[in-house]
């Protein structure tokens, strides 16, 4: 068992973590779109300026650039990497910027979480990431006409001035550890907690849980051979893994944006 | 002189300096305000619609604000380190520029909180940066020194304001001012302290973005090379920023201020430091490209965007760093006045060029291979709340020159 932290005590810990078989990935957006329902994320009418949109889940489309028959694509579907740190005095890359403690590495969870009524905007952690997926509450939320009944009660609407990311669904977290507490459970099964973009993929290509745990999925996914991370290089340690059978694509998941050249090309 | 040609408010005026008419004052004073009201509005938009009135985005949390923050915070370096060269070191001559020194160090850190207080998306949390304080953050110790050492500041500026001519003949002012310069040396040294840490965070805060390449730097302990740079280069700056605005302030008044072997001790200090600066910062390039490319980043990588090409970095160690150097160790350079301006002018663009890269272009630079650079122009709503602090300060400036007696030998650099 991984050592404890921060006066969790003799506590179990997880790693909970994604491992995502880009083979699979069709590049639809359901994942996208789920997590949008799930989180209460805000739209705007035109929500194409991908620079200033609030998406916790995002899908990229990479090519290797070459001419037919030789092109290839693949998409990489890209939620919070939910960083634990390694070489660097085991900090997540965000984590340790923010200057008012508003976002946190749970030991218990490996959970990056972010406490929306703490964050002043002040958008440190943003240029802390290299994965981009923290994003700015540019504007007020608004909906739709009737849709704020359509809104997800377990959570929080986040207000202008304040950054926001993926959390892994946390809130079903709670849900199911109150499930199992209610029925005298301290253990979680696995498909018990799952989080939105899992659920609505089609293909089955995202996969969740204990990446510790050896009855897990994902803990079989991400020992395969051709699993890889986002920046590996950077000490970033992510916890969700890609699994490509194309070379290609490994190399651009796990490389600076440098080291490719013309090779691939954002879609 | 008539008295009746005197200007209304000369009671108030320095013993033996000669201000222009009340009304020609008053007339400065609102044209200030014109740009200022202007900036104000930039700022209000900011506050009432949300910060997507600016051109900041996801791509860049951080833009012409953070640059611009750090810029002045450097620039107004030269207050703690006039006072540590006058107080600590006893450099006695710059006792005759020092109060002026004060006095855009105060403008200066003003605006650095000014310029913050628009940039956070919720100003009215700004606090939460003391409440909730996270102590392994840069941006924290930046914080906590920034407000601390205003604090200084406004304390080493208070005995300026009670040594106005009318207020000093009330007996306890009069006292309380004697009584704060005789504690200015402690005073000063208490600035130095929070000075030299909080420039030193603000190098930190790119230094220790270890997702970011091009930011990212190793160093000593928990300070990354950044924190010790960036100290370096506001000392290096800072002197010459006092000089410029000395300067600037003698051609607005028409008079002679400050006398010039005043600025030229600065000047030479200023170059020195420079150039230590200089090496410095030419063996962290190097290993920063080192580093860089053990992280998987090949230094060409990071200037294949336009407009951040090769020639940033040309610009801004050679022709705003190699030449204000030079100018300023050359004793024949250095007393050539227009040379010394130039070479100001350049020291402190140079500063604020430094800044912009470690802010704004390491977000440039695209981390993923699969990343899409995205150009960023800031508007005019960062440009004009960031410059309606510029015009703030020259009221402040304004009105300081006016009634306090900033310049000691502007008596003798003038005879009536």
């Amino acid at each position: 068992m991984k050592e404890a932290h921060h006066g969790e005590g003799d506590k179990k810990t997880y790693r909970y973590g994604m491992v995502v078989d880009l083979d699979k990935c069709t590049g639809c957006g359901a994942c996208m779109v789920g997590c949008m329902a799930e989180n209460n994320l805000p739209f705007r009418k035109d929500n194409s300026d991908r620079t200033r949109s609030m998406l916790w889940m995002r899908v990229y489309k990479i090519s290797n650039g070459r001419t037919f028959p030789n092109s290839d694509i693949s998409y990489i579907p890209r939620p919070c990497q939910h960083c634990e740190g390694k070489d660097h005095h085991h900090a997540t890359p965000c984590v340790s910027v923010c200057p008012a403690t508003v976002t946190d590495y749970s030991h218990e969870t490996g959970i990056v979480s972010q406490i929306y009524t703490r964050c002043f905007g002040c958008r440190y952690c943003m240029a802390a990431c290299p994965y981009h997926v923290r994003v700015f509450n540019w504007w007020d939320p608004t909906w739709p006409k009737g849709m704020k009944k359509y809104l997800n009660p377990d959570v929080s609407v986040r207000m202008r001035g304040v950054v926001e990311k993926c959390s892994f669904c946390y809130h079903r977290l709670q849900r199911a550890r109150d499930k199992a507490y209610a029925e005298g459970r301290a253990e979680l099964h696995e498909n018990e907690y799952q989080t939105a973009c899992t659920q609505a993929c089609p293909a089955g290509a995202i996969n969740f849980g204990d990446l510790n745990d050896p009855h897990h999925k994902v803990y079989k996914l991400k020992k395969d051979p051709n699993a890889f991370r986002l920046l590996e290089k950077l000490g970033t340690n992510t916890k969700v893994y890609y699994v490509s059978s194309k070379a290609w694509v490994r190399k651009a998941g796990n490389a600076y944006t440098g080291m490719q050249g013309d090779v691939v090309i954002p879609g | 002189m008539d008295s009746a040609s005197l200007p209304f408010d000369q009671a108030l005026f320095p013993e033996g300096t000669k201000r222009c008419k009340l009304k020609w004052f008053l007339l400065w004073i609102a044209a200030l305000h014109g740009p200022l009201t202007v900036g104000a509005i930039a700022a209000v938009l900011c506050w009432g619609l949300a910060l997507n009135v600016t051109n900041l985005n996801n791509n860049y949390p951080f833009g012409l604000w953070i640059a611009a923050d750090l810029g002045v915070i450097a620039l107004g370096a030269g207050a703690f380190f006039t006072g540590f060269l006058r107080y600590i070191v006893k450099i006695d001559e710059l006792k005759n520029i020092v109060n002026f020194a004060v006095v855009i160090g105060v403008v200066c850190y003003a605006a650095a909180q000014g310029i913050l207080g628009v940039d956070i998306g919720q100003p009215l949390r700004g606090w939460f940066i003391f409440w909730h304080a996270n102590v392994h953050s840069m941006l924290t110790e930046v914080a906590f020194c920034i407000t601390a050492y205003f604090m200084v500041l406004l304390i080493e500026y208070l005995p300026l304001v009670l040594e106005n001519r009318q207020i000093n003949k009330l007996g306890f002012f009069h006292g309380m001012a004697h009584h704060l310069h005789e504690a200015m040396p402690a005073i000063a040294a208490i600035g130095v302290f929070l000075s030299f840490f909080h420039q030193g965070s603000l190098g930190g805060v790119p230094g220790v973005l270890y997702g970011r390449p091009f930011a990212f730097r190793e160093g000593f302990l928990v300070w990354p090379w950044t924190f010790f740079l960036f100290i370096l280069s506001a000392i290096a700056c800072g002197p010459c920023f006092t000089i410029l605005i000395t300067w600037i302030t003698e051609k607005c008044t028409g008079k002679k201020l400050v006398k010039r072997n005043v600025f030229d001790i600065l000047a030479r200090i200023s170059g020195r430091l420079l150039a230590v600066y200089l090496v410095l910062k030419t063996i962290d390039t190097i290993y920063w490209i080192a580093l860089a490319d053990k992280a998987g980043a090949p230094f060409s990588s990071f200037y294949a965007n336009q407009p951040y090409g090769y020639w940033v970095l040309v610009l801004e160690l050679g022709a705003l760093g190699v030449i204000p150097m030079l100018i300023l160790l050359g004793e024949k350079t250095r007393k050539n006045e227009n040379l010394l301006i130039l070479a100001c002018v350049l020291n402190c663009s140079g500063i604020f060029m430094n800044r912009w890269i470690m802010t704004v272009q390491a977000l440039a630079v695209p981390v993923m291979s699969f990343d899409k650079f995205v150009p960023y122009i800031p508007n005019w709503v960062e440009f004009a709340s960031t410059l309606l602090f510029v015009w703030a300060g020259a009221i402040v400036i304004s009105i300081s020159y006016r009634y306090l007696p900033i310049f000691p030998q502007e008596k003798e650099l003038n005879p009536q």
